[in-house]
C-alpha cells in the first residue's frame, strides 16, 4: 500500500479522469503530467525550505548552540517567516545595473534545477519523465546553471559580484569535466544513460563497491558544482561579501539561497541514485523466515534517507573545513581529479573486459 | 592585441572581513594585488588628547577603549607607566591579581583571535567553538570586575577591589580545562589540511623586516625573533614565573597564527602559578596613594607585552593633577604598517589571510 502511494495516487486520478468518458485520452494524460511535474514543483521547493531549517539546526549542532526554536514547534516555521520577510522586502536596485538581465538572474536560476528533476526517480517507478538519455540530459541542464550566476554577477556592475561570477564561472566549467568522467565508469558498466536502468543494475551490488573513486570523484566535483564550503569562493564571504549576489537584496537573493539548497538535493539524488542504488533497500534479498525484512520499508523512503544522509554530508563540511583558494581549487581539479578520473576510466574499461573474457 | 588592466576595489570599510571600519585601497591585476593601500582612522575618538583634559586616574577607562579585546592589558601599561613616574609601591596581592586577570584578558583576545582567523579562512565553526570558552573568561572577569570587557580593574598604586571569595577556585578550575580546549582548536583548525595549506607560506616576513619594521607580539615571534617583555624585561612581578616563549619558524601567517595558540598554553601556565602563590599572599591591594595625584615633572616611558604586541605609554607631568600629554604606542598600529609590502603579488584570499594574521584591532588602531 505505501509502497505505491503515490504511484497509485497517479493511476487513481487517470481512472478517475478517464472515468467520466467526456474527456479523451490525450487530455487526461497531459491532466495528470501536468500533475505530476506541479508536485515535483511543491516538493523541491519546500524541501529547500525544510533545508534551511535542517542546515541552521545541523550547524547549530556542531557548534555547541540550539539553533532555530522559537517559531513554531521546534522553530519549524523559522524559514517560513523569514521568506515572508524577505518577500516583504524591497528589492533595490542599485544605479548603473543591466536592469533587465539583473532582475531575470535570480528567477532564471531556480530553472535547471525543476528541469532536472523531471528524470529523477524518486522511488520505484517514482520518475516524472523516464528519459533514455537520463543522464545525460540532467548533466547537460545542469551545467546551464553556469551561465545565470555569469548574468548576475556581469548586470550588478560591482567589482566584487564581477569577481565573484569569474570565479563561478571558472570553477563551475572545470569541475564539470571530473563530475562527467566519473560518471563514464558508471555508464560504462551499465550500458545505458536511463536512471531506471542504472538504478536496476545496482540490485545485487551498489555502484559505490564496484566504482569507489569514481564515488569520491564525483561526490566532490559536485560539492565544488554547488559551490560549497570548501569550495565556496564564489560567494566567499570574508573575501569577496557575497560574490555575484552582492548586490541582491530581499526576495531576489532569498531565490539564490534557495536554489543553492534545491541544488544540493540534485547532486544528492544523484549520487543516491548512481552510486548508492537509488530506491532498492541495502541486503534486499535478506529475508527471516520468508519476509523482507528491508524491502518491507517502501522504495522512495529508502530513497529520501539516502539523499538526506548525504546531505547531511555536505552539511557537514560545511560546519568543519575552512575555505581553499582560487589557485588551490583549480590545481586540485586539474591536476588531481581530472587524471584520476580518467585513470578511474582506463581502469574499469579493462576490468569490463576482463569480466567478459572470463565470462563470469 | 590583448591586454590586461588594473582596476581599484574598495576593500572596506564595510567589509567582513577587516575586523572593523578598516579600509584597503587595493590595486588588482585579476585577483593579484599589485598595491594595497591601508586607510585607517575611522574609529578616531582622540583618546591621547581626551586624557590632557582628564585627571590621572580618570584616563584608566580611556585605555579599555583602545584593545577593548584586552583591556586589563592596556590599564596595566598606563598606571605601572604612572606609578613609574610616582614611584608608588604597588601591593604583593594586587601584583598577584594584575597578573592574573592580565593573562586572563591576553587569553580572551588569544581565543578571539584564533577564531576570528578561522572565520576568515571560511570555517564558521571554530568562530564560535572559540567563543564558548571566551565567555567562561568574561563571566570570570564580570564577576571580579564588574565588566566584561572594558574592565577598568587597575588603579594607580593597585587594583579596584580584591577578589570575591571562590573565584580564585574557578580560575583553577577553567585552567584545569583549558588545555583540553586548546586541544579541540588544534583538532578542529589546527590540525585542518586546507587551514594549512591556506595559511604555510603565505605572507613569509624575514626575522630582520620584522624587527626594521618594529613589529612585536606574535608577529614578531612568528618570524622567530625571540623577544617577550615578559621575559626580555620582567615588569610587575613576571620574572617570579616559570614560562616559555613560543617562537615560529617560517614567519608565515600559520606560524603567526599557531604563535598565538601556544601563547595560551603559556598564559594557562602563568594563571595557574599565579593563584597557586597568591593564596599565600595576604594584605591589601591598593597601596599608599594619595587620593589627588600630582607626579612630579618631568616624563616616563613604560611598555608591556600586550596581547597583540608590545604596548608602550608615554605620559609627560608638568606637575598639575591632568596628564600634559599621553602618548601610546599601539602594537596594532605599528603591526600594521608592513601590510602593503606584505601582501603583494598575493591574491585578495591571502589579504585576508595576512591581515586576519596579524590580528588588529581598530580601536587600537585608530585610537
Amino acid at each position: 500500500m505505501l509502497e505505491n502511494l503515490f504511484v497509485g495516487i497517479a493511476h487513481w486520478l487517470r481512472a478517475l479522469l478517464g472515468g467520466t468518458g467526456i474527456l479523451p485520452v490525450e487530455i487526461t494524460e497531459s491532466i495528470v503530467f501536468l500533475v505530476k511535474l506541479v508536485a515535483v514543483l511543491i516538493f523541491i521547493l519546500l524541501n529547500a525550505l525544510w533545508l534551511v531549517y535542517m542546515e541552521r539546526k545541523v550547524a547549530a549542532y556542531m557548534q555547541a548552540r540550539i539553533g532555530p526554536n522559537r517559531v513554531g514547534p521546534k522553530g519549524l516555521l523559522q524559514t517560513t517567516c523569514d521568506i515572508g520577510k524577505l518577500i516583504s522586502k524591497e528589492i533595490i536596485i542599485p544605479k548603473n545595473v543591466d536592469l533587465v538581465v539583473f532582475l531575470l538572474a535570480p528567477v532564471l536560476i531556480f530553472v535547471p534545477t525543476l528541469m532536472v528533476f523531471a528524470v529523477i526517480p524518486l522511488g520505484k517507478n517514482m520518475a516524472a519523465l523516464d528519459l533514455n538519455i537520463g543522464l545525460f540530459y540532467l548533466l547537460a541542464i545542469a551545467s546551464v546553471s553556469s551561465l545565470f550566476f555569469w548574468m548576475a554577477g556581469w548586470s550588478s556592475n560591482s567589482k566584487y559580484s564581477l569577481v565573484g561570477s569569474m570565479r563561478v564561472v571558472a570553477q563551475m566549467v572545470s569541475y564539470e569535466l571530473p563530475l562527467i568522467l566519473s560518471l563514464l565508469g558508471v555508464i560504462m558498466i551499465t550500458g545505458s544513460l536511463n536512471m531506471s536502468a542504472i538504478i536496476d543494475a545496482q540490485t545485487k551490488v551498489w555502484f559505490i563497491f564496484t566504482q569507489p573513486i569514481a564515488f569520491l570523484i564525483y561526490f566532490i566535483a559536485a560539492v565544488a558544482e554547488t559551490n560549497r564550503t570548501p569550495f565556496c569562493l564564489v560567494e566567499g564571504e570574508s573575501e569577496i561579501i557575497a560574490g555575484p549576489y552582492t548586490e541582491y537584496g530581499g526576495m531576489a537573493f532569498a531565490m539564490f539561497f534557495l536554489a543553492e539548497y534545491a541544488n544540493i538535493m540534485v547532486i544528492c539524488a544523484v549520487t543516491t541514485i548512481v552510486f548508492l542504488g537509488g530506491w532498492h533497500a541495502p541486503f534486499e534479498a535478506f529475508a527471516i523466515g520468508g519476509a523482507h525484512v528491508f524491502t518491507w520499508i517502501p522504495s522512495w523512503v529508502w530513497f529520501f534517507l539516502k539523499m538526506y544522509a548525504l546531505i547531511f554530508v555536505v552539511m557537514w563540511f560545511r560546519w568543519t573545513f575552512p575555505r581553499i583558494r582560487v589557485d588551490q581549487l583549480m590545481g586540485f581539479g586539474w591536476k588531481v581529479l581530472v587524471p584520476l578520473a580518467l585513470a578511474n576510466i582506463f581502469v574499469t574499461g579493462i576490468g569490463i573486459y576482463i569480466y567478459k573474457a572470463i565470462g563470469w | 592585441m590583448l591586454k590586461t588592466q588594473e582596476y581599484t576595489l574598495n576593500f572596506g570599510p564595510q567589509h567582513p572581513a577587516t575586523h572593523g571600519v578598516f579600509q584597503v585601497i587595493l590595486t588588482l591585476d585579476g585577483e593579484k594585488i599589485v598595491k594595497a593601500e591601508p586607510i585607517c582612522g575611522y574609529l578616531h575618538r582622540g583618546i591621547e588628547k581626551l586624557a590632557e583634559a582628564r585627571t590621572y586616574t580618570q584616563v584608566i577607562p580611556y585605555t579599555d577603549r583602545m584593545d577593548y579585546l584586552a583591556a586589563m592589558l592596556q590599564n596595566l601599561g598606563y598606571v605601572q607607566a604612572v606609578e613609574k613616574l610616582m614611584e608608588i609601591e604597588v601591593p604583593e596581592r594586587a601584583e598577584y591579581l594584575r597578573v592574573i586577570t592580565g593573562e586572563l584578558s591576553r587569553l580572551t583576545s588569544h581565543v578571539l583571535g584564533t577564531g576570528v582567523y578561522a572565520l576568515d579562512i571560511g570555517a564558521f565553526t571554530g568562530f564560535l567553538v572559540c567563543f564558548r570558552e571566551r565567555e567562561k573568561m568574561m563571566d570570570l572577569l564580570e564577576e571580579l570586575t564588574g565588566s566584561r570587557m572594558t574592565l577598568s580593574y587597575a588603579r594607580i598604586g593597585g587594583v579596584a577591589d580584591d577578589a570575591p571569595e571562590g573565584w580564585l577556585d574557578k580560575v583553577d578550575q577553567l585552567m584545569d580545562a583549558m588545555p583540553g580546549y586548546i586541544d579541540e582548536y588544534n583538532g578542529l583548525i589546527t590540525g585542518n589540511e586546507i587551514f594549512q595549506a591556506r595559511t604555510k607560506f603565505v605572507g613569509q616576513l624575514s626575522p630582520e623586516t620584522a624587527v626594521n619594521y618594529s613589529l612585536s607580539g606574535p608577529v614578531l615571534r612568528g618570524s622567530g625573533v625571540n623577544y617577550d617583555l615578559r621575559k626580555n624585561m620582567p615588569y610587575g612581578i613576571y620574572d617570579r614565573f616559570d614560562f616559555e616563549v613560543p617562537l615560529g619558524t617560517n614567519g608565515d601567517c600559520f606560524d603567526r597564527f599557531y604563535c598565538r595558540v601556544r601563547e595560551m598554553e603559556q598564559s594557562v601556565r602563568i594563571i595557574k602559578q599565579a593563584v597557586e602563590q597568591i593564596r599565600e599572599v595576604d594584605g591589601p591591594v591598593m597601596g599608599k596613594a594619595p587620593k589627588v595625584l600630582k607626579p612630579p615633572k618631568g616624563d616616563v616611558y613604560h611598555e608591556i607585552e600586550s596581547s597583540k604586541g608590545i604596548i608602550g605609554y608615554y605620559v609627560v607631568s608638568d606637575g598639575s593633577n591632568k596628564p600634559y600629554r599621553v602618548h601610546v604606542r599601539r602594537p596594532s598600529f605599528v603591526n600594521l604598517g608592513y601590510l602593503d609590502e606584505m601582501v603583494r603579488g598575493y591574491l585578495i584570499a591571502d589579504l585576508v589571510a595576512i591581515l586576519g594574521s596579524i590580528d588588529i584591532v581598530l580601536g587600537e588602531v585608530d585610537c
